[in-house]
């Protein structure tokens, strides 16, 4: 039999991979698809695999199924940009609008532990008033959650991924050293942090989800650098690597290479079950609840691909809101190179970070950013100066003999949510017959307006340490967020804010499309922390009877 | 003949067999340097068109053995493997590319009376760059826009390809595979014993004694 997990389920007889032994595998509970388990939960990365973890530790039964194949990395992950690109998603999507959204590879995972597989780990706190920024900085909308709340379930999330950062971190209210120690800072972190002190702003250590000591079987990071391709050696802290094991030692069930197509409900109204794709065939399985954690262009997809007599519009959809207000980040960049060597493929890309424009309100736009250091592999970097700088031909070549040498600044900035950035439903079908989805993403003046300000920032920044031959990449996003938000009202909100669906009581959102507004820092450690808080919430509501 | 390069006499693949190749990155680089050159996607014609522009986009190196760009495209395309995103007005990549190739030698033949391959290489830049403007839009492009052609497929593609191979990474001194050993030294203008030494004022022979002990 093919070993092959794009070809051939992995999770399955009674046991699933072991993610940290070559070869090996762990024992793992089924079950029978025709008896309804507590939770089915469609997705398993950073919002699906950290739920399926807390509810298989609080004891329910759960089945958490993903589309995409189960890996040890220390089998399958080359060191490779080219052959690490089987962990993105690369079905069949339309990108429209006027700034239309570069997806797969930027943004997309496909695989056991989702998207955290191949994130940039980057772990971030949102800034306190981003949870009630329209009430506190008038403009978005207000999450239904407390910031306080939030503080005790990021420190969770921190604690579960073993954070490596600072001792002190020198925005927002106070929070615990981070438990492990920062990573030593690269060339292009140094060049970020002399540029902020140049500047007159603050800089720090970036919270990261990759070792920095030991931790059980996993070693500390090597600073291989291939960190956006997969991490070969489990220093990363993706899902895979801990909400997963967590969960299967906790009586979950992994299903692989399933492929959710419909979520099924019955004369009630409730959903019953979901049906899932695998090994050639539809099956169905039973569920007392369905978790959709599918990331914020599957999900809103799911919904709307569940469409039936009872509810037309797709589930969860009375507001018309399933799919609506999706948001990237602006990622935008400013290039440069130095005398000095820099090799910025060396370590985790973004060792040092400013929030200085998260947390200083003196600007002429709503919303703020942050920027990161760099580290751009080879096949990354010619396909910027390609599509961002315009070169190809010997200058081209010779831009890229000076790899070396480069140096960058690149921001996560805050886009402001619109009705008329989403997901809706395109009419070609997809490997399974699935109707494909076709996302549409036009930037507002605000958006531009901060990235504007955001890029003068940055060339001051660079022009601080003597970088030259200075261009700005004036065109990238990254990151998916919204398209079934949470809030307090039925009419302005697809969940509540336990991600539970106003209309359909058994049906849950746990990712990040449930954002309601985006902030101007990366989106995995507030999609944790709200799965571990939804867990939490459930629970709480079993034990009164709330379900 | 001496060594021009930037990193003269560096070859990342002289660190196929130490740690820093894990035994699934020989799997796939091997895979890689033996690409099949022969097409199983394109036509003959095709592949020789899709080099002639790789020669226009990504001139190969002059003193390394040329990199098999059409092939790794020819192997992508006959594998299925897509990007997981199209422009709207975009067919999926299969299609991209055979109406694209179709379309660029239908405006060579309009302009200059013969297919893209026989240009000479002004010519062929001229049309590259009337494709990188969206300046080309007879009907055999049948309504896909020539510049999302060329920055999303054509020459994405193409530089991808290039830069996937370890002659390309040993020509911008990249320090290729690093599992596990991975890297120690982080700070300016620090360098591990096993990564490219630089060419620096002239002084090619310290760089060619450092690169021939890369392993």
């Amino acid at each position: 039999m093919s070993d092959d997990p794009r070809q051939t389920p992995r999770a399955k007889d009674g046991r699933a991979p072991d993610v940290f032994r070559p070869g090996a595998w762990v024992p793992m509970r089924e079950y029978s698809e025709d008896d309804a388990v507590d939770f089915v939960i469609v997705g398993t990365g950073a919002g699906g695999g950290t739920l399926a973890c807390k509810l298989a530790e609080h004891g329910f039964s759960v089945v958490a199924m993903d589309a995409g194949p189960y890996f040890r990395p220390l089998d399958d992950f080359a060191s490779d940009e080219a052959e690490q690109s089987k962990l993105y998603w690369t079905d069949d999507r339309i990108s429209a609008g006027e700034n239309p959204v570069q997806l797969g590879s930027n943004n997309s995972g496909k695989a056991v532990g989702g998207s955290t597989v191949h994130f940039a780990m980057v772990s971030l706190r949102f800034r306190p008033e981003w949870f009630k920024s329209r009430t506190l900085l008038g403009y978005g909308f207000d999450w239904p959650l407390d910031w306080r709340e939030m503080w005790h379930y990021y420190r969770e999330v921190e604690d579960a991924l073993k954070i490596a950062g600072p001792i002190t971190y020198p925005w927002g209210p106070p929070r615990p050293r981070y438990p492990y120690r920062a990573h030593p800072l690269n060339a292009a972190a140094m060049a970020l942090a002399q540029g902020c002190e140049a500047m007159g702003i603050a800089w720090t250590e970036t919270p990261i989800a990759t070792l920095s000591a030991p931790r059980g079987l996993a070693h500390p990071c090597v600073y291989r650098g291939f960190c956006v391709t997969g991490c070969s050696t489990n220093a990363k802290q993706s899902a895979l690597v801990t909400w997963i094991p967590r969960a299967i030692a906790a009586g979950a069930e992994i299903r692989d290479l399933a492929m959710v197509g419909r979520v099924e409900t019955g004369p009630d109204g409730l959903a019953t079950g979901v049906h899932y794709h695998r090994e050639g065939r539809w099956h169905f399985q039973k569920a007392r609840n369905v978790v959709v954690a599918g990331y914020a262009i599957e999900t809103p997809r799911l919904l709307l691909n569940s469409a039936n007599a009872r509810y037309p519009q797709g589930l969860a959809n009375s507001s018309g809101l399933v799919g609506k207000y999706l948001m990237v980040q602006a990622n935008q960049a400013v290039w440069g190179k130095m005398d000095a060597e820099i090799r910025s493929y060396k370590a985790p890309p973004s060792l040092a970070i400013t929030e200085h424009w998260n947390y200083d309100d003196n600007k002429d736009f709503f919303g703020g950013y942050c920027y990161m250091s760099q580290g751009p592999l080879p096949q990354l970097w010619a396909n910027t100066q390609l599509n961002a700088h315009g070169l190809w031909g010997e200058p081209l070549i010779t831009e890229m003999q000076d790899y070396n040498h480069q140096v960058g600044l690149k921001i996560v900035g805050e886009m402001l949510p619109q009705e008329r950035n989403g997901v809706t439903l395109a009419e070609d079908k997809d490997q399974y017959g699935l109707p494909i989805p076709r996302v549409s993403y036009s930037w507002c003046d605000n958006d531009k307006a901060l990235i504007a300000h955001s890029l003068d920032f940055m060339e001051k920044a660079l022009r601080a340490v003597d970088a030259k031959n200075i261009w700005r990449q004036e065109d990238d996003t990254c990151h998916l967020n919204g398209g079934a938000r949470m809030g307090d009202d039925p009419r302005g909100s697809v969940v509540d804010a336990d991600c539970r669906s106003w209309d359909i009581r058994n049906l849950w959102i746990c990712d990040g499309s449930v954002f309601p507004t985006v902030g101007g820092v990366n989106p995995s450690l507030t999609i944790q922390a709200i799965a571990c808080r939804t867990g939490d919430r459930i629970k709480q509501m079993a034990v009164r009877g709330e379900l | 003949m001496p060594d021009p390069s930037r990193y003269p006499g560096y070859d990342v693949l002289r660190k196929r067999h130490t740690p820093s190749w894990n035994d699934k990155t020989r799997q796939v680089i091997d895979a890689r340097l033996a690409v099949p050159r022969e097409p199983r996607f394109f036509d003959a014609h095709e592949l020789a068109t899709i080099t002639a522009v790789a020669d226009r986009l990504v001139p190969q190196p002059r003193n390394r053995p040329p990199i098999p760009v059409a092939a790794l495209i020819d192997d992508k395309l006959h594998k299925g493997q897509e990007d997981g995103f199209r422009h709207e007005g975009m067919p999926r990549e299969r299609e991209a590319w055979q109406r694209g190739l179709a379309a660029l030698d239908a405006e060579a033949q309009a302009q200059h009376g013969a297919p893209f391959l026989h240009l000479s290489g002004p010519q062929q830049d001229a049309l590259l760059k009337q494709m990188e403007q969206g300046a080309l839009n007879g009907p055999a492009w049948g309504g896909m826009p020539s510049q999302t052609f060329f920055k999303q497929r054509m020459a994405k593609d193409i530089v991808f390809a290039y830069y996937a191979h370890p002659t390309a990474w040993s020509e911008i001194g990249f320090g290729g595979p690093a599992s596990p050993r991975g890297y120690v030294r982080l700070g300016y203008d620090q360098r591990d014993p096993w990564e490219a030494a630089e060419s620096k004022d002239g002084d090619t022979e310290s760089a060619l004694r450092k690169n021939r002990h890369v392993g």
